[in-house]
Protein backbone atom coordinates (compact mmCIF):
# COMPACT_ATOMS: atom_id res chain seq x y z
CA UNK A 1 0.00 0.00 0.00
CA UNK A 2 3.05 2.47 0.74
CA UNK A 3 6.12 2.61 -1.32
CA UNK A 4 9.34 4.50 -0.35
CA UNK A 5 10.07 7.68 -1.46
CA UNK A 6 13.35 6.07 -3.81
CA UNK A 7 15.47 9.38 -2.31
CA UNK A 8 14.73 8.20 0.90
CA UNK A 9 17.36 6.37 1.90
CA UNK A 10 19.24 6.26 5.69
CA UNK A 11 20.70 3.15 7.95
CA UNK A 12 18.40 0.28 8.36
CA UNK A 13 17.33 0.30 11.64
CA UNK A 14 16.26 -3.04 12.47
CA UNK A 15 13.26 -3.88 15.21
CA UNK A 16 10.19 -6.57 16.11
CA UNK A 17 6.44 -5.89 15.74
CA UNK A 18 4.51 -9.22 16.98
CA UNK A 19 8.19 -10.92 17.40
CA UNK A 20 8.58 -10.74 14.19
CA UNK A 21 11.79 -8.51 12.02
CA UNK A 22 10.44 -5.63 10.20
CA UNK A 23 13.40 -3.53 8.77
CA UNK A 24 13.09 0.71 8.93
CA UNK A 25 14.95 3.61 8.32
CA UNK A 26 16.73 6.15 10.43
CA UNK A 27 14.28 8.78 11.27
CA UNK A 28 11.19 6.62 10.59
CA UNK A 29 8.69 7.01 13.37
CA UNK A 30 7.44 3.65 14.55
CA UNK A 31 3.68 4.40 12.82
CA UNK A 32 5.52 5.23 9.26
CA UNK A 33 8.04 1.61 9.76
CA UNK A 34 4.68 0.12 10.24
CA UNK A 35 3.11 1.22 7.18
CA UNK A 36 6.15 0.77 5.17
CA UNK A 37 6.03 -2.39 6.56
CA UNK A 38 2.62 -3.25 5.17
CA UNK A 39 1.58 -3.40 8.92
CA UNK A 40 -2.17 -0.97 8.64
CA UNK A 41 -3.78 -2.50 11.40
CA UNK A 42 -2.13 -1.47 14.27
CA UNK A 43 -4.49 -1.94 16.76
CA UNK A 44 -8.08 -2.45 17.60
CA UNK A 45 -10.64 0.11 19.73
CA UNK A 46 -10.86 -0.75 23.42
CA UNK A 47 -14.45 -1.18 23.40
CA UNK A 48 -16.08 -2.18 19.70
CA UNK A 49 -13.29 -3.95 18.96
CA UNK A 50 -12.69 -1.93 14.99
CA UNK A 51 -9.56 -2.02 13.27
CA UNK A 52 -6.87 1.22 13.34
CA UNK A 53 -4.31 2.50 11.57
CA UNK A 54 -2.08 5.58 11.78
CA UNK A 55 -3.79 8.28 10.40
CA UNK A 56 -3.38 11.68 10.98
CA UNK A 57 0.98 10.88 11.41
CA UNK A 58 1.48 14.19 13.97
CA UNK A 59 0.45 13.61 17.31
CA UNK A 60 -3.28 14.54 17.10
CA UNK A 61 -5.77 11.92 16.52
CA UNK A 62 -4.26 8.41 18.39
CA UNK A 63 -4.87 6.40 16.03
CA UNK A 64 -1.92 4.65 15.77
CA UNK A 65 -1.40 3.59 19.33
CA UNK A 66 0.74 0.80 20.07
CA UNK A 67 2.95 -1.14 22.79
CA UNK A 68 6.35 -0.09 22.25
CA UNK A 69 8.94 -2.04 24.67
CA UNK A 70 6.29 -3.22 27.07
CA UNK A 71 4.10 -0.14 27.55
CA UNK A 72 0.84 0.42 26.19
CA UNK A 73 -0.57 2.88 23.96
CA UNK A 74 2.20 4.74 23.03
CA UNK A 75 1.33 7.06 20.06
CA UNK A 76 3.63 5.02 16.90
CA UNK A 77 3.93 8.58 14.66
CA UNK A 78 5.25 10.50 17.60
CA UNK A 79 8.12 7.59 18.70
CA UNK A 80 11.62 7.23 16.15
CA UNK A 81 12.45 4.21 15.24
CA UNK A 82 15.19 2.88 17.48
CA UNK A 83 17.14 -0.65 16.83
CA UNK A 84 15.78 -3.47 18.86
CA UNK A 85 12.78 -2.09 19.67
CA UNK A 86 10.15 -4.36 20.60
CA UNK A 87 6.38 -3.08 18.92
CA UNK A 88 3.37 -4.96 19.59
CA UNK A 89 0.20 -4.21 17.39
CA UNK A 90 -2.65 -3.89 20.41
CA UNK A 91 -5.49 -5.84 20.89
CA UNK A 92 -8.32 -4.11 22.67
CA UNK A 93 -7.78 -2.14 26.05
CA UNK A 94 -3.99 -1.44 27.61
CA UNK A 95 -3.69 -3.00 30.67
CA UNK A 96 -2.78 -1.64 33.86
CA UNK A 97 1.10 -1.75 33.86
CA UNK A 98 1.93 -2.25 30.73
CA UNK B 1 -45.04 37.30 21.02
CA UNK B 2 -43.87 34.44 20.07
CA UNK B 3 -46.55 31.31 19.26
CA UNK B 4 -48.15 29.64 22.22
CA UNK B 5 -48.22 26.09 22.68
CA UNK B 6 -51.64 25.57 23.81
CA UNK B 7 -51.66 22.32 24.66
CA UNK B 8 -52.47 20.58 27.61
CA UNK B 9 -50.55 18.16 29.98
CA UNK B 10 -50.95 16.90 33.34
CA UNK B 11 -47.67 17.05 34.36
CA UNK B 12 -44.87 19.56 32.81
CA UNK B 13 -41.75 18.73 34.40
CA UNK B 14 -39.04 21.98 34.35
CA UNK B 15 -35.35 20.20 33.60
CA UNK B 16 -34.56 17.25 31.64
CA UNK B 17 -31.22 16.27 33.57
CA UNK B 18 -31.24 13.07 35.93
CA UNK B 19 -34.08 14.11 38.11
CA UNK B 20 -36.47 15.37 35.73
CA UNK B 21 -35.89 12.87 32.90
CA UNK B 22 -36.71 9.46 35.90
CA UNK B 23 -39.66 11.42 36.74
CA UNK B 24 -40.80 11.88 33.59
CA UNK B 25 -39.97 8.50 32.64
CA UNK B 26 -42.14 7.39 35.41
CA UNK B 27 -45.01 9.43 35.65
CA UNK B 28 -45.80 8.56 31.80
CA UNK B 29 -45.69 5.05 32.57
CA UNK B 30 -48.02 5.66 34.92
CA UNK B 31 -50.53 7.11 31.85
CA UNK B 32 -49.58 10.95 32.33
CA UNK B 33 -49.49 13.35 29.80
CA UNK B 34 -46.02 14.81 30.41
CA UNK B 35 -43.84 17.84 28.85
CA UNK B 36 -40.36 17.94 30.16
CA UNK B 37 -38.86 21.81 29.18
CA UNK B 38 -35.43 21.45 29.12
CA UNK B 39 -32.20 24.48 28.35
CA UNK B 40 -30.41 24.34 25.92
CA UNK B 41 -26.51 23.04 25.19
CA UNK B 42 -25.03 25.96 27.82
CA UNK B 43 -26.87 24.59 30.63
CA UNK B 44 -25.06 23.67 33.56
CA UNK B 45 -25.62 19.83 33.52
CA UNK B 46 -24.79 18.12 36.56
CA UNK B 47 -26.10 15.31 34.46
CA UNK B 48 -23.56 15.56 31.85
CA UNK B 49 -20.51 15.44 34.70
CA UNK B 50 -21.09 13.19 37.54
CA UNK B 51 -19.11 10.12 38.96
CA UNK B 52 -21.87 8.05 38.55
CA UNK B 53 -21.67 6.33 41.75
CA UNK B 54 -25.03 4.73 43.54
CA UNK B 55 -23.88 4.96 46.74
CA UNK B 56 -25.05 4.38 50.09
CA UNK B 57 -22.35 4.56 52.84
CA UNK B 58 -21.64 7.05 55.33
CA UNK B 59 -25.31 9.17 53.35
CA UNK B 60 -27.94 10.41 56.12
CA UNK B 61 -25.79 11.91 59.44
CA UNK B 62 -28.41 14.25 60.77
CA UNK B 63 -31.58 13.15 58.93
CA UNK B 64 -31.72 8.89 59.11
CA UNK B 65 -34.62 9.57 56.74
CA UNK B 66 -32.19 10.20 54.30
CA UNK B 67 -30.51 6.98 54.61
CA UNK B 68 -33.52 4.91 54.05
CA UNK B 69 -34.76 6.66 51.24
CA UNK B 70 -31.08 6.21 49.61
CA UNK B 71 -30.85 2.80 50.70
CA UNK B 72 -34.84 2.05 49.22
CA UNK B 73 -33.37 3.45 45.96
CA UNK B 74 -30.01 1.34 46.00
CA UNK B 75 -32.18 -1.50 46.49
CA UNK B 76 -34.43 -1.44 43.57
CA UNK B 77 -32.06 -0.31 41.32
CA UNK B 78 -31.17 -3.25 39.86
CA UNK B 79 -34.76 -3.75 38.73
CA UNK B 80 -34.52 -0.21 37.67
CA UNK B 81 -31.94 -0.44 35.49
CA UNK B 82 -33.77 -3.91 33.88
CA UNK B 83 -36.55 -2.35 33.36
CA UNK B 84 -35.08 0.45 31.52
CA UNK B 85 -33.20 -2.08 29.14
CA UNK B 86 -36.76 -3.90 28.27
CA UNK B 87 -37.85 -0.14 27.59
CA UNK B 88 -35.29 1.31 25.67
CA UNK B 89 -32.49 -1.39 24.82
CA UNK B 90 -29.76 0.40 27.08
CA UNK B 91 -27.89 -0.98 29.40
CA UNK B 92 -26.63 1.33 31.99
CA UNK B 93 -24.10 -0.69 33.33
CA UNK B 94 -25.45 -1.28 36.90
CA UNK B 95 -23.23 -3.18 39.14
CA UNK B 96 -23.65 -3.40 42.75
CA UNK B 97 -20.90 -5.10 44.22
CA UNK B 98 -20.88 -2.70 47.20
CA UNK B 99 -18.21 -0.06 47.58
CA UNK B 100 -15.09 1.12 49.21
CA UNK B 101 -14.10 4.84 50.93
CA UNK B 102 -10.19 4.23 51.19
CA UNK B 103 -8.27 5.92 53.77
CA UNK B 104 -4.57 7.25 53.61
CA UNK B 105 -4.01 7.95 57.05
CA UNK B 106 -4.64 6.71 60.46
CA UNK B 107 -6.34 9.37 61.34
CA UNK B 108 -8.47 9.40 57.68
CA UNK B 109 -9.48 6.05 59.16
CA UNK B 110 -10.88 6.83 62.61
CA UNK B 111 -12.37 9.71 61.56
CA UNK B 112 -14.00 7.21 59.13
CA UNK B 113 -14.94 4.81 61.99
CA UNK B 114 -16.37 7.69 64.05
CA UNK B 115 -18.48 8.94 61.12
CA UNK B 116 -19.80 5.58 60.40
CA UNK B 117 -20.40 4.95 64.05
CA UNK B 118 -22.41 8.18 64.82
CA UNK B 119 -24.44 7.62 61.25
CA UNK B 120 -25.50 4.05 62.19
CA UNK B 121 -26.47 5.10 66.07
CA UNK B 122 -28.86 7.54 65.21
CA UNK B 123 -32.16 6.72 66.36
CA UNK B 124 -34.41 5.10 63.58
CA UNK B 125 -31.14 4.83 61.29
CA UNK B 126 -31.90 2.07 58.93
CA UNK B 127 -30.22 -0.82 58.91
CA UNK B 128 -27.46 -1.73 56.81
CA UNK B 129 -24.40 -4.11 57.16
CA UNK B 130 -20.69 -1.86 56.70
CA UNK B 131 -17.28 -2.72 57.50
CA UNK B 132 -14.28 -1.23 58.98
CA UNK B 133 -11.00 -2.89 57.23
CA UNK B 134 -7.63 -2.57 57.62
CA UNK B 135 -4.53 -2.78 55.01
CA UNK B 136 -4.03 -6.38 55.19
CA UNK B 137 -7.79 -7.19 55.51
CA UNK B 138 -8.49 -4.89 52.26
CA UNK B 139 -5.68 -5.84 49.80
CA UNK B 140 -7.06 -9.25 49.80
CA UNK B 141 -10.02 -7.58 48.26
CA UNK B 142 -8.23 -4.51 46.47
CA UNK B 143 -4.70 -6.28 45.25
CA UNK B 144 -3.82 -2.89 44.08
CA UNK B 145 -3.39 -0.77 46.91
CA UNK B 146 -0.53 0.68 47.66
CA UNK B 147 1.74 0.99 51.34
CA UNK B 148 -0.19 4.34 52.04
CA UNK B 149 -3.35 2.80 52.12
CA UNK B 150 -4.55 2.71 56.12
CA UNK B 151 -8.02 0.63 55.62
CA UNK B 152 -11.19 1.26 54.17
CA UNK B 153 -14.65 1.24 54.99
CA UNK B 154 -16.89 -1.53 52.90
CA UNK B 155 -20.63 -1.64 52.68
CA UNK B 156 -21.92 -4.29 50.29
CA UNK B 157 -25.12 -1.89 49.04
CA UNK B 158 -22.92 0.48 47.18
CA UNK B 159 -22.09 0.32 43.24
CA UNK B 160 -22.07 2.54 40.28
CA UNK B 161 -23.60 2.69 36.44
CA UNK B 162 -23.07 4.71 32.86
CA UNK B 163 -24.58 7.52 34.00
CA UNK B 164 -24.28 9.28 31.03
CA UNK B 165 -26.11 5.87 29.57
CA UNK B 166 -28.87 6.11 31.89
CA UNK B 167 -29.58 9.79 31.16
CA UNK B 168 -30.00 8.76 27.22
CA UNK B 169 -32.07 5.99 28.34
CA UNK B 170 -33.81 8.03 30.48
CA UNK B 171 -34.43 10.63 27.61
CA UNK B 172 -35.33 7.50 25.18
CA UNK B 173 -37.95 6.32 27.77
CA UNK B 174 -39.41 9.20 28.28
CA UNK B 175 -39.95 9.54 24.65
CA UNK B 176 -41.70 6.00 24.07
CA UNK B 177 -44.32 6.42 26.67
CA UNK B 178 -45.05 9.40 24.90
CA UNK B 179 -43.51 12.34 26.89
CA UNK B 180 -43.11 15.78 24.97
CA UNK B 181 -39.67 16.75 25.42
CA UNK B 182 -38.84 19.95 24.45
CA UNK B 183 -35.05 21.74 24.29
CA UNK B 184 -34.22 25.25 24.74
CA UNK B 185 -37.41 25.77 27.29
CA UNK B 186 -35.63 28.38 29.53
CA UNK B 187 -38.43 29.07 31.86
CA UNK B 188 -39.13 32.31 32.22
CA UNK B 189 -41.96 33.05 34.06
CA UNK B 190 -44.36 30.24 35.98
CA UNK B 191 -47.95 30.90 37.23
CA UNK B 192 -51.06 29.17 38.92
CA UNK B 193 -53.87 30.62 36.68
CA UNK B 194 -57.63 29.38 36.82
CA UNK B 195 -56.68 25.68 38.32
CA UNK B 196 -53.24 25.36 35.68
CA UNK B 197 -50.10 26.08 35.52
CA UNK B 198 -48.85 28.89 32.34
CA UNK B 199 -45.40 28.43 31.80
CA UNK B 200 -43.38 30.91 29.60
CA UNK B 201 -40.58 30.33 27.66
CA UNK B 202 -38.60 32.13 25.14
CA UNK B 203 -40.84 30.11 22.41
CA UNK B 204 -44.51 30.37 24.09
CA UNK B 205 -46.45 29.46 26.68
CA UNK B 206 -47.60 26.10 27.76
CA UNK B 207 -49.85 24.56 30.09
CA UNK B 208 -50.08 21.81 32.44
CA UNK B 209 -52.18 20.69 35.41
CA UNK B 210 -48.87 19.87 37.56
CA UNK B 211 -46.07 21.61 37.63
CA UNK B 212 -42.41 19.62 38.75
CA UNK B 213 -39.62 22.33 39.01
CA UNK B 214 -36.59 19.68 38.70
CA UNK B 215 -34.21 22.22 37.22
CA UNK B 216 -30.94 21.96 39.65
CA UNK B 217 -29.44 25.33 40.62
CA UNK B 218 -32.58 26.81 38.40
CA UNK B 219 -35.11 25.48 41.03
CA UNK B 220 -33.97 28.27 43.06
CA UNK B 221 -34.90 31.23 40.83
CA UNK B 222 -38.21 29.16 39.65
CA UNK B 223 -39.79 28.38 43.21
CA UNK B 224 -40.48 31.70 44.45
CA UNK B 225 -42.92 31.99 41.72
CA UNK B 226 -45.44 29.00 42.66
CA UNK B 227 -44.90 29.86 46.94
CA UNK B 228 -42.16 27.15 47.23
CA UNK B 229 -38.57 27.53 48.62
CA UNK B 230 -35.56 25.46 46.78
CA UNK B 231 -32.27 27.19 48.74
CA UNK B 232 -29.56 25.73 46.80
CA UNK B 233 -26.26 26.34 45.45
CA UNK B 234 -23.76 25.07 43.00
CA UNK B 235 -20.88 22.94 44.86
CA UNK B 236 -18.06 22.01 42.51
CA UNK B 237 -16.81 19.34 41.68
CA UNK B 238 -13.20 18.08 39.52
CA UNK B 239 -13.53 14.91 37.61
CA UNK B 240 -9.98 13.28 35.89
CA UNK B 241 -10.63 10.89 33.41
CA UNK B 242 -7.70 8.30 32.03
CA UNK B 243 -7.15 5.74 28.76
CA UNK B 244 -8.94 2.81 28.83
CA UNK B 245 -7.93 0.03 30.33
CA UNK B 246 -8.60 -3.39 31.00
CA UNK B 247 -10.60 -4.51 33.81
CA UNK B 248 -8.14 -4.20 37.04
CA UNK B 249 -10.37 -2.90 39.79
CA UNK B 250 -14.17 -5.12 40.36
CA UNK B 251 -15.60 -2.38 43.39
CA UNK B 252 -16.01 0.94 42.96
CA UNK B 253 -14.17 3.16 45.35
CA UNK B 254 -15.90 6.85 46.78
CA UNK B 255 -13.19 9.13 44.93
CA UNK B 256 -11.90 6.65 42.04
CA UNK B 257 -13.79 3.96 39.81
CA UNK B 258 -13.21 2.30 36.65
CA UNK B 259 -15.88 2.39 34.02
CA UNK B 260 -18.28 -0.16 31.76
CA UNK B 261 -15.65 0.89 29.07
CA UNK B 262 -12.30 0.72 30.90
CA UNK B 263 -11.55 4.48 31.98
CA UNK B 264 -10.24 5.13 35.11
CA UNK B 265 -12.90 8.21 36.68
CA UNK B 266 -10.89 10.15 40.11
CA UNK B 267 -13.16 12.61 41.45
CA UNK B 268 -14.71 13.58 44.47
CA UNK B 269 -13.34 17.22 44.90
CA UNK B 270 -15.55 19.39 46.97
CA UNK B 271 -15.24 23.60 45.93
CA UNK B 272 -17.53 26.64 46.80
CA UNK B 273 -16.87 28.60 43.63
CA UNK B 274 -20.56 29.66 42.58
CA UNK B 275 -21.14 29.20 38.94
CA UNK B 276 -17.65 28.76 37.79
CA UNK B 277 -17.34 25.30 36.53
CA UNK B 278 -13.83 25.83 35.68
CA UNK B 279 -10.91 22.83 36.51
CA UNK B 280 -7.86 23.87 38.81
CA UNK B 281 -4.20 22.27 38.09
CA UNK B 282 -3.93 22.51 41.98
CA UNK B 283 -7.57 20.08 42.90
CA UNK B 284 -7.05 17.99 39.80
CA UNK B 285 -2.93 17.17 41.42
CA UNK B 286 -4.04 16.73 44.65
CA UNK B 287 -6.89 14.40 43.01
CA UNK B 288 -4.15 12.42 41.09
CA UNK B 289 -1.45 12.19 43.74
CA UNK B 290 -4.18 10.62 46.19
CA UNK B 291 -5.29 8.64 43.37
CA UNK B 292 -1.73 6.90 42.87
CA UNK B 293 -1.55 6.46 46.63
CA UNK B 294 -4.14 4.24 46.34
CA UNK B 295 -3.08 2.53 43.50
CA UNK B 296 0.56 2.88 42.80
CA UNK B 297 -0.19 1.35 39.35
CA UNK B 298 -2.03 4.30 37.87
CA UNK B 299 0.90 6.20 37.91
CA UNK B 300 1.59 5.39 34.21
CA UNK B 301 -1.98 5.97 32.92
CA UNK B 302 -2.65 8.86 30.52
CA UNK B 303 -5.03 11.32 31.62
CA UNK B 304 -7.68 11.97 28.72
CA UNK B 305 -9.84 14.81 30.23
CA UNK B 306 -10.50 16.33 33.11
CA UNK B 307 -14.16 18.61 33.82
CA UNK B 308 -15.75 20.52 36.39
CA UNK B 309 -19.51 20.12 37.09
CA UNK B 310 -22.01 21.95 39.76
CA UNK B 311 -23.21 19.86 42.31
CA UNK B 312 -26.75 21.01 43.19
CA UNK B 313 -26.33 21.45 47.23
CA UNK B 314 -28.60 22.43 50.22
CA UNK B 315 -27.02 23.99 53.51
CA UNK B 316 -28.00 20.67 55.06
CA UNK B 317 -26.55 18.54 52.62
CA UNK B 318 -30.26 17.08 51.95
CA UNK B 319 -32.86 16.38 49.40
CA UNK B 320 -35.75 18.73 48.75
CA UNK B 321 -39.00 17.54 47.79
CA UNK B 322 -42.02 19.67 48.99
CA UNK B 323 -45.12 20.63 47.60
CA UNK B 324 -46.71 24.15 47.49
CA UNK B 325 -49.30 25.61 49.85
CA UNK B 326 -50.51 28.74 47.84
CA UNK B 327 -50.28 26.84 44.29
CA UNK B 328 -51.70 23.51 44.74
CA UNK B 329 -50.15 21.01 42.20
CA UNK B 330 -46.72 22.51 42.11
CA UNK B 331 -43.98 20.08 43.30
CA UNK B 332 -39.73 20.70 43.58
CA UNK B 333 -37.30 17.68 43.36
CA UNK B 334 -33.62 18.96 43.90
CA UNK B 335 -31.24 17.12 45.22
CA UNK B 336 -27.05 16.30 44.33
CA UNK B 337 -27.08 12.53 43.83
CA UNK B 338 -29.30 12.44 40.61
CA UNK B 339 -27.86 9.01 40.29
CA UNK B 340 -28.37 6.89 43.47
CA UNK B 341 -31.74 8.23 43.27
CA UNK B 342 -32.68 7.67 39.91
CA UNK B 343 -34.70 4.55 40.44
CA UNK B 344 -36.39 6.06 44.03
CA UNK B 345 -37.70 9.35 41.50
CA UNK B 346 -38.51 6.74 38.85
CA UNK B 347 -40.43 4.44 40.69
CA UNK B 348 -41.90 5.88 43.80
CA UNK B 349 -41.93 9.54 43.84
CA UNK B 350 -42.95 9.51 40.03
CA UNK B 351 -46.10 8.18 41.04
CA UNK B 352 -46.63 10.36 44.02
CA UNK B 353 -46.76 13.28 41.46
CA UNK B 354 -49.06 11.52 38.85
CA UNK B 355 -51.41 11.37 42.09
CA UNK B 356 -50.98 14.75 42.99
CA UNK B 357 -49.55 14.18 46.28
CA UNK B 358 -46.19 13.44 48.03
CA UNK B 359 -46.52 10.76 50.47
CA UNK B 360 -46.26 11.66 54.14
CA UNK B 361 -42.48 9.89 54.69
CA UNK B 362 -41.39 12.60 52.39
CA UNK B 363 -42.57 15.09 54.75
CA UNK B 364 -39.23 15.45 56.35
CA UNK B 365 -37.47 16.74 53.20
CA UNK B 366 -39.72 19.72 52.85
CA UNK B 367 -37.71 22.82 52.42
CA UNK B 368 -39.84 24.41 55.52
CA UNK B 369 -36.74 22.57 57.34
CA UNK B 370 -34.71 25.71 56.43
CA UNK B 371 -37.10 28.11 58.10
CA UNK B 372 -36.27 27.38 61.76
CA UNK B 373 -34.44 30.01 62.97
CA UNK B 374 -30.46 30.21 63.47
CA UNK B 375 -30.52 31.16 67.07
CA UNK B 376 -33.52 28.35 68.12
Amino acid sequence: MFRRLHEADGKAVRLTVDGRPVAAREGDSVAAALLAAGIVVCRTTPVSGAARAPYCMMGACFECLVTIDGRGNRQACLVRAEPGMAVATQVGKRELGR
Amino acid sequence: MAGSERRDYDLAVIGGGLVGSAIAWGAARRGQRVAVLDEGDLAYRASRGNFALVWVQSKGLGMPEYAAWTKRSSDAWGGFADELRAATGYDVAFERPGGFHLCLSETELETRAAVLRRLHNQPHMVQYPYEILDHDALAKRLPEIGPAVMGASYCPLDGHCNSLRLLKALHAGMKSEGAAYLANRSVEYLERRAGEFSITSASGELRAGKVLLAAGNGNARLAAMVGLKAPVRPQRGQIIVTEKVRRFLDYPIATLRQTDEGSVLIGDSVEEAGFDDTVGLGVLSTMAARAVRMFPRLAALNVVRTWAALRVMTKDGFPIYDRSESAPGAFVATCHSGVTLAAGHALFLAPMLAAGALAPELAVFSARRFDVSQAA
